[in-house]
């Protein structure tokens, strides 16, 4: 129990922090990294938890790709990141205090909530004895959810297909093979027999 | 020193309240920007996960992966959107971002 604790402050306190280094430190590069930082943590959370299933998906999806994609991105454009710190300091006391009064409003949500027995009796789906969570989970998504969960992959296709239509452009200028022209060409279109009489030309 | 539905509620509150500020803080940068929203939905899947653990209901994961999976696409189509508007004007500077009057 106590390392329990112990590991939930570790892993909380951490993920704080990096988060509230993510959106102040002065390079983007540090920010993405910090990023993956908080993410790592809140995988630890939810393995407290007892979502496995989801800690690692959060590892892969989040650091393995979206965190991945970002620093992609940050890298690769040619950004004065100096300037686009310019007026920082401006913003300091409109976002303190809207993210405070955020804060306290999320508290007293928090604070004035409390569960009533028929809530706990109506659950949807009550976690099954004896599985692992990963068991658990896949046997609810294939099964009553298996819409959604396909629906879940068509959003997927679709961001796939649009970020692809986005970013792809074709050059002017730049000779590439274009293989369904190669396939198409027919002897017709490249070859001409001609007779021609003899002594004289065409 | 038991960990109990309100301690995971703390930290879930205080990320999201992080990712508003960063909004606000960053109003120049649209990756970091970005950045931001990421870290609110974490901390939306963090209260559904923390729910669904503590009633021992399900459906709260089940629908943290749909939620994961919007948001990997919202990043994938975010970042090309910036990568676009980035070839075009060289810039990504969040107040140049008015072409279309919206």
């Amino acid at each position: 129990m106590v390392v329990q604790a112990l590991a939930f402050y570790l892993f909380a306190t951490v993920a704080v922090l990096s988060a509230t280094a993510v959106v102040t430190v002065r390079n983007p590069v540090h920010s993405v990294l910090l990023l993956i930082l908080t993410f790592f943590n809140a995988a630890g959370l939810f393995v407290l938890l007892g979502a496995e299933f989801l800690a690692m998906l959060l590892v892969v999806v989040y650091v393995g790709a979206v965190a991945v994609l970002f620093l992609f991105v940050v890298m690769m454009l040619d950004i004065n990141f100096v300037e686009m710190r310019q007026g920082f300091l401006n913003y300091l006391p409109i976002g303190v205090l809207i993210a405070v009064v955020l804060f306290v409003e999320l508290a007293l949500v928090g604070a004035g909530w409390t569960l009533t027995d028929e809530a706990v009796a109506v659950l949807a789906q009550p976690t099954p004895a004896g599985l692992t969570n990963v068991e658990a989970l896949g046997q609810l998504i294939y099964t009553d959810y298996v819409y959604i969960f396909q629906a879940a992959g068509l959003v997927l296709l679709v961001a796939m297909i649009g970020a692809i239509v986005l970013t792809l452009r074709h050059r002017e200028g730049v000779r590439r093979q274009k293989i369904s022209e190669q396939v198409k060409r027919t002897r017709s279109d490249t070859l001409e027999v001609k007779k021609v009489p003899v002594g004289r030309g065409i | 020193m038991e960990i109990g539905l309100a301690h995971y509620l703390t930290v879930a509150a205080i990320l999201f309240t992080l990712g508003i500020f960063g909004i606000f803080m960053n109003r120049k940068n649209v990756i970091i920007i970005m950045m931001s929203i990421e870290l609110m939905l974490l901390a939306v899947n963090i209260n559904l996960v923390a729910f669904s653990s503590f009633l021992g209901d399900l459906v709260g994961q089940v629908f943290t992966i749909f939620v994961l999976t919007v948001a990997a696409a919202e990043a994938a189509i975010g970042l090309a959107i910036l990568v676009v508007y980035f070839r075009n004007r060289g810039t990504i500077a969040v107040e140049d971002i008015n072409m279309m009057k919206g």
